[in-house]
């Protein structure tokens, strides 16, 4: 198996929220914290277009690197987790990360921030599978159910897709097909490229003498 | 007078001795591995119980019900 990935189709998101919800709803997010949002570029213009946004389990993920605690762990599933037993709420990682996905909730006195919570990959935490301290921390763990992502399984128009990233991928592409060719274009999957690093050519190019920049408009040579 | 002190001096004994009832946190700290408790795949769980081609099977089945043109054709 590859790893755990979301894709998310900027062409067909239609701004439901029904990510959202089903993920809030599913593990009892606390009020104040997303764990997903949908984000709207050039909202009320034509042509605008919604993106599904939460942890993106990345490859090299900036959170991990930052962590003065040491806090995340990375599953054999590429799924990004954390100990919020370690977790001291210093935010460091909602500034490194790219895709703000890191949430605090501000439940205490004067505004402090509590543990970091974020999207899980629907796959809990290190805590007993199932077990309720591990739903009062990090929610259901539908992967150890043999499920994906409530957000990916119930979105209606499945712009958001979850899974292994092989799979995905190869639903993506089967797609972006089809939209070919019906003469719509399509770009590469929103995120992607931060997220899992751009697309690796299948033969590393040898290295040549770099190409001479072409001349400004209007300049002499 | 002295029973007084005496319970004054046994309150500031248990006072004193209340912090090393406290478990530690983290019991090995290594600068930058994780240092949090362990996590158990998720083939491990009861509907599995170890079997992690029958988790990937079930995944991938799943998977698949995210793609409508296999679904509707």
């Amino acid at each position: 198996m590859a790893r755990m990935k979301f894709l998310c189709d900027a062409e067909r998101c239609i701004e439901c929220n029904g990510c959202v919800t089903a993920c809030k709803q599913e593990h009892d997010v606390p009020w104040g914290v997303n764990r997903r949002r949908v984000v709207t570029i050039n909202d009320g213009v034509p042509g605008e277009r919604s993106i599904s946004v939460a942890c993106m389990h990345c490859s090299d993920a900036p959170c991990m690197a930052v962590c003065p605690v040491d806090c995340f762990y990375r599953t054999e599933e590429g799924v990004v987790l954390h100990d919020k037993d370690l977790c001291i709420g210093c935010g460091y990682c909602f500034y490194a990360c790219p895709f703000g996905a890191p949430q605090f909730p501000q439940t205490g006195a004067f505004g402090v921030r509590g543990k970091m919570d974020k999207c899980t990959f629907c796959a809990g935490g290190p805590e007993p599978d199932g077990s309720p301290q591990e739903f009062a921390k990090y929610g259901r763990n539908r992967l150890s159910e043999g499920k994906l992502p409530a957000c990916a399984e119930m979105c209606s128009t499945k712009a958001l897709l979850g899974g292994d990233g092989d799979v995905i991928s190869e639903i993506y592409r089967n797609r972006v097909t089809m939209r070919a060719a019906r003469g719509s274009i399509s770009g590469p999957p929103w995120g992607w490229d931060s997220a899992y690093g751009g697309p690796q050519p299948a033969s590393a190019p040898t290295p040549g003498p770099a190409p001479a920049p072409a001349p400004a408009p209007g300049s002499k040579s | 007078m002295t029973r007084a002190m005496t319970i004054a001096v046994a309150a500031c004994l248990m006072l004193a001795v209340a912090a090393c009832s406290e478990r530690p946190q983290v019991v090995q700290y290594k600068q930058g591995t994780y240092s949090g408790k362990p996590d158990t795949p998720p083939y491990q769980s009861a509907p599995y119980n170890g079997d992690k081609a029958a988790w990937e099977r079930a995944m991938a089945t799943r998977a698949q019900a995210q793609n409508e043109y296999k679904r509707t054709n």
